[in-house]
């Protein structure tokens, strides 16, 4: 008999499409996972709403399941409450960095004209002497940095609350 | 008539559409950053669009899921705004159409997060997220054209003397929203038509652009009366299903 506790615990062998040293219980998009009766549902969000890895993660849900002989699996998208950068583990925060992706800051850019940009310390040297490069980077979630002290070009995930 | 479904339409089909024609500068942008952000811009609207159109489905029940609505209807069936449906023109011009929309997109689902319809009130939360980040770009690109070379400020002034007549249609109203408004599912538009002036004179007064003194307002999309545009977006829209019908991948 499985437990609801090993299941998270398997959900934590799964991991994000596009940043692939998250598992998705560190992103923070499993909402909720029940077992009754041999029927496992597991309810996930979406980080955007267009983000193209949800049907992927859907997929590698019910097959690293059907590997740990759950075969009864159904997936649900829900969209409220909706996604935030809080949900983000703090595992998951630190993965982000050493893979070289800056974490969110926990500020959003309320102004909407010329707001000075969050201040995003560079992934890579720390500094803290870095600019936005554009608002929308390779994926919906991440945001484009460059740092002014090493130069290097960097992502970063941006805050969504 | 459903009005429900009917306005998701309207909804699902402002973003749909808005999205394809974002999808177009895929490749094609000025600069890659921006090639890129269009191209982001157009994923969350066509998410957003997946989210209202598999709702309208759903409140329809006539088993059409959001990829039957989005591709599987004619020209007279969407109920897109004339706006969304403009030609790319310069990147300038997909900007002022860009920025008109989401100056009242972003004060929209600020309303429609209170819907008494927890269903639209969950994509309005999820999409005010996305629609404040598009905001904040367009508007941007309309101060810094607008207010930039000789021939960028010409180019911005251009798109706007074409667009603002179709700016009217944001606001418009029938018997649709009528029942909808009085049952709190959907917000007023009077109020977010004063907020929506405001905000939009101020960024173009910041960027030196003069809102035309003619007054014409042209609506149509809403009832399904489109340009001629909107056949070739749907002529490639739709063309894997016309080509082959029923297909899958």
């Amino acid at each position: 008999m499985v437990t609801e506790n090993e299941i998270w615990d398997y959900m934590e062998e799964v991991y994000d499409p596009e940043v692939p040293v998250l598992t998705i219980v560190d992103l923070g998009i499993v909402r909720s996972i029940t077992y009754q009766g041999e029927c496992c549902k597991i309810t996930i969000t979406p980080t955007y709403s267009g983000c193209p890895a949800m049907k992927r993660i859907e997929e590698d849900i019910i097959q690293k399941l059907d590997e740990k002989g759950i075969g009864n699996v159904e997936v649900d998208l829900v969209l409220s409450p909706a996604w935030t950068t809080d949900w983000l583990s703090d595992s998951g925060r630190k993965k982000l960095k050493k893979y070289g992706i800056a974490p969110p800051e926990n500020e959003v850019d309320k102004s909407v004209l010329f707001s000075e940009p969050t201040i995003v310390p560079c992934p890579k040297c720390d500094s803290k002497d870095t600019k936005l490069v554009s608002q929308f980077g390779s994926t919906a979630c991440k945001a484009h940095y460059q740092c002014n002290h090493c130069l290097e070009p960097f992502d970063y995930f941006k805050c969504l609350k | 008539m459903n009005a429900l479904f009917e306005y998701l339409l309207r909804l699902g089909d402002d973003s749909l559409i808005l999205g394809h024609r974002l999808s177009e500068w895929c490749g094609h942008g000025p600069i890659l950053e921006e090639d890129i952000a269009m191209t982001n811009l157009s994923l969350d609207l066509i998410g957003q669009a997946t989210s209202f159109l598999k709702y309208a489905g759903e409140v329809e029940g006539k088993s059409r899921n959001e990829d039957d609505l989005a591709f599987l209807r004619f020209e007279r069936e969407y109920k897109n705004l004339l706006l969304v449906e403009r030609p790319n023109q310069n990147f300038g011009a997909t900007m002022m159409r860009q920025f008109l929309f989401d100056a009242y997109r972003k004060l929209f689902f600020e309303r429609l997060v209170h819907s008494t319809d927890s269903q639209l009130s969950a994509i309005a939360a999820k999409s005010l997220k996305e629609t404040k980040y598009h905001l904040k770009h367009s508007s941007e690109w309309v101060i810094r054209l607008g207010d930039g070379t000789e021939e960028s400020h010409e180019k911005m002034q251009s798109a706007l003397d074409d667009l603002w007549k179709y700016s009217a249609e944001l606001f418009y109203q029938d018997d649709v929203d009528e029942d909808l408004i009085e049952n709190g599912i959907i917000p007023a538009v009077d109020a977010i038509k004063g907020e929506w002036d405001v905000l939009v004179r101020n960024v173009l007064e910041q960027a030196t652009l003069i809102i035309p003194s003619n007054n014409w307002e042209q609506v149509g999309g809403r009832k399904g009366i489109h340009s001629e545009h909107l056949g070739y977006i749907l002529a490639e829209l739709q063309y894997m299903q016309r080509a082959y019908p029923g297909m899958k991948w």
